[in-house]
């Protein structure tokens, strides 16, 4: 006797029954207990078929490899600097990994990056303690000389980006703006007019409220033509 | 005899509850929770940095509880500023009141801050911070088991009851006061908090604790539902 | 992060904030409510100003007066920056900037303003007197706690109501408040005023203190005399940009003596 008590899309708390008998299938943000399966997770209920997944509405960035993600410089030594990437502990930058030429030992790295500046960079390597290792070398990755930094969270960074990018390119277009967003949930904006570029700010902070919303694609573009349209 | 309650609840009932969560917008998951005139908030920022090093866990995060009250929170005297015995056990008690539920496996070397505050005491503090500290969690989006759950019980003169305030606490009348704080994992009924002052019999404590059940169940849906009601 | 400052100090060449404010344009949605710990204290309230919040609350206690003042009562204000309200504040004893705060910004304005009469505050000649004791707390940090932090403590004292005092036990009776509140003539008002890049601005948020080269708190009263200043920052002033300053605080202190006086 298998029975599914919540719907696709409801929200859901930690500890909540989701589903009765062995039919379900329990995937991230749930564990079966016995014939239940229970949420672990504040998140969105996603009923694919016999598997039943949460999507949480929030939590911190925890590094994984392949990662692109925007970070700033905290500290530096002879042959590193540490980057701030919003987890409990810094990243590193090699100095072997910021470009092809070669540097000399015992050169000053500030010439290259120095404190407080922000940079794009691909996560290489993540330990099992989670010391993460950083790579500038590779398309896109660079400092950002320019902008600002608007900081959602990071499991809504799908949501700005969107299917295929389709989201985040329409913002860009709509608002002639500059945008990266990192998986980390750091996204940088620049925009020549600093009104649009507001604008763009508003709609980010917009999916950052209501990812758990649908047709938020349409609400995001309806919102950025009405603003646009008005003189503030 | 304790024949009616000073309040004129009755004697399974708990006082009005209110609950709402994200207040805090620069903590990494925040709540409020007030029962009767008892409002507790909390705050959770992590996982983030251990120091000393010396602390830190390989194997998983910590959490770290605070437990204070504001100045201007208690019943009559003003509360002095900083720790005490009591602050300082009340944080031990509500870090093993939540840590069953958690998993930080995922954050080795990490400490996981809660930070509980009490604006208003009427009885039941601890409970309030726990109940407060447990939606603060899951709005951060940590992986829980079950939300946690808190009320006080006990037995004041002749009868048992549930959520006591302070005249009650303070009622030392006839057979005098047993007051137990308790907590729980909601769903399977399942004690993470257990502490009591005064005396009771073996079948009255029991009793009671099916009572608590009962009120935890209660006070369940008022935290699920905060938790829900921020993303409507 | 450098380009963040970057970004304002680029703005600010253009007449802009990050937010869109004027430079002289305190933030929407500054709002005061009274009474948060009813039960508890004798006086409380919370003040938002946009996301960033306070809570303050009043207890009064009895003290024997200071030998050369024995006919007056006294206040003491305490503030704590809450490591519940921003991951820059660490647990333990107030730190310097809150000490400064307590001291420069509550302490100062309240106690020369001539808000509270301290002579009301005598119980008996020479042994005993009602000190008010004021503690503020932040809830929520993003900038500008300074103002936040002066105005709620006023609309906390403007809230609180005498305890009863029991002659006869010499003891004060916290469960039965009088109705009889403190009086407030005087509404002592901070405003801080900030210098980035030669531009002059009010009410700055989390981002724009990060790149306050000096600030200047200044507390007004109605008449628009001064009754506390509070340098802050390292770079130096000169006394026009001071009076600048004053001209803005006390402009800015008049709209939020506005809200305060609506209760």
């Amino acid at each position: 006797m298998s029975e599914l008590l919540i719907k696709d899309k409801d929200i859901v708390v930690p500890g909540q029954e989701l589903a009765l008998g062995m039919d379900f299938l329990p995937n991230s943000g749930t564990f079966r207990d016995n014939d239940k399966i229970i949420s672990s997770q504040l998140g969105l209920a996603s009923i694919n078929g016999r598997v039943i997944r949460i999507i949480p509405l929030n939590g911190k960035y925890a590094p994984k490899r392949g990662d692109t993600v925007i970070g700033y410089i905290k500290d530096m030594n002879f042959s590193n600097w540490f980057v701030d990437i919003g987890y409990a502990y810094d990243a590193v930058l090699s100095s072997k990994e910021i470009s092809s030429d070669y540097i000399e030992r015992g050169a000053d790295l500030s010439q290259f990056y120095d404190l407080g500046d922000v940079i794009v960079a691909k996560i290489t390597n993540v330990s099992k303690l989670k010391m993460t290792d950083l790579s500038m070398r590779g398309p896109g990755l660079r400092k950002l000389t320019d902008g600002r930094i608007v900081k959602i969270s990071t499991v809504k960074v799908p949501r700005l980006i969107g299917k295929e990018g389709s989201m985040i390119t329409m913002i860009k277009d709509l608002t002639s703006t500059r945008i990266t967003a990192g998986q980390n949930g750091l996204v940088w904006v620049n925009g020549d007019d600093i009104r649009k570029e507001r604008i763009a700010i508003e709609a980010i902070n917009m999916i950052n409220d209501k990812s758990h919303e649908s047709n938020l694609t349409e609400k995001v573009k309806e919102f950025l033509e009405t603003r646009l349209k008005e003189n503030v | 005899m304790y024949k009616k309650r000073f309040d004129g609840r009755k004697f399974e009932e708990i006082r009005p509850t209110e609950a709402k969560a994200g207040i805090i917008k620069r903590a990494d998951g925040s709540a409020m929770f007030t029962i009767g005139k008892t409002t507790a908030l909390a705050a959770v920022y992590g996982p983030r940095e251990l120091h000393p090093k010396f602390k830190q866990d390989p194997s998983k995060g910590i959490l770290r509880c605070n437990y204070n009250m504001m100045a201007f929170s208690g019943s009559g005297d003003r509360v002095k500023p900083g720790t005490s015995r009591r602050s300082r056990e009340i944080s031990l008690v509500t870090e093993g009141a939540l840590n069953p539920v958690l998993d930080l496996t995922e954050f080795p070397g990490t400490v996981v801050d809660v930070f509980i505050e009490i604006i208003q005491s009427d009885a039941g503090t601890r409970c309030a911070g726990i109940c407060a500290a447990a939606m603060a969690l899951a709005d951060a989006g940590f992986p829980m088991k079950d939300l946690v759950s808190a009320v006080s019980v006990g037995r004041v003169d002749d009868k048992l009851l549930v959520d006591l305030n302070k005249e009650e606490e303070d009622h030392h009348e006839g057979a005098g006061v047993a007051d137990i704080a308790v907590a729980m994992m909601p769903r399977l009924g399942k004690l993470t908090l257990l502490q009591m002052d005064g005396f009771v019999s073996r079948e009255d404590l029991a009793k009671v604790l099916e009572m608590a059940k009962d009120a935890c169940k209660k006070i369940y849906d008022v935290q699920k539902n905060a938790l829900m009601e921020k993303y409507k | 992060m450098k380009i963040i400052r970057n970004h304002i100090h680029a703005l600010l060449e253009k007449n802009e904030r990050l937010d869109g404010r004027k430079f002289d344009e305190l933030r929407k949605n500054i709002s005061i409510e009274y009474g948060i710990s009813p039960k508890s204290a004798e006086g409380s309230a919370r003040v938002k100003f946009g996301n960033t919040e306070v809570v303050a609350g009043i207890k009064f206690e009895v003290i024997k007066p200071y030998p050369d003042e024995p006919d007056k009562g006294t206040i003491m204000a305490g503030v704590e920056l809450l490591p519940l309200s921003s991951p820059e504040f660490e647990s333990g004893p107030p730190d310097i900037k809150a000490i400064e705060l307590a001291r420069a910004v509550v302490d100062r304005g309240l106690r020369e303003s001539g808000a509270i009469d301290f002579k009301s505050l005598c119980i008996k000649k020479g042994e005993k007197a009602w000190v008010i004791v004021i503690d503020v707390y932040s809830i929520n940090d993003e900038g500008n706690l300074a103002d936040a932090m002066g105005l709620c403590a006023l609309a906390a004292l403007k809230d609180a109501k005498f305890p009863k005092y029991d002659e006869k036990t010499e003891k004060i009776v916290y469960e039965e408040r009088t109705t009889k509140g403190l009086g407030i003539k005087e509404l002592p008002i901070p405003i801080t005023v900030v210098k980035i890049k030669d531009k002059i601005l009010v009410d700055p948020t989390l981002e724009e203190e990060n790149c306050v080269e000096a600030r200047l708190t200044i507390t007004t009263l109605e008449d628009g005399r001064i009754c506390a200043l509070q340098k802050g920052g390292e770079t130096p002033l000169d006394t026009k940009e001071i009076d600048h300053m004053v001209e803005l605080a006390t402009k800015k202190a008049k709209e939020l003596r506005k809200l305060l006086e609506k209760k």
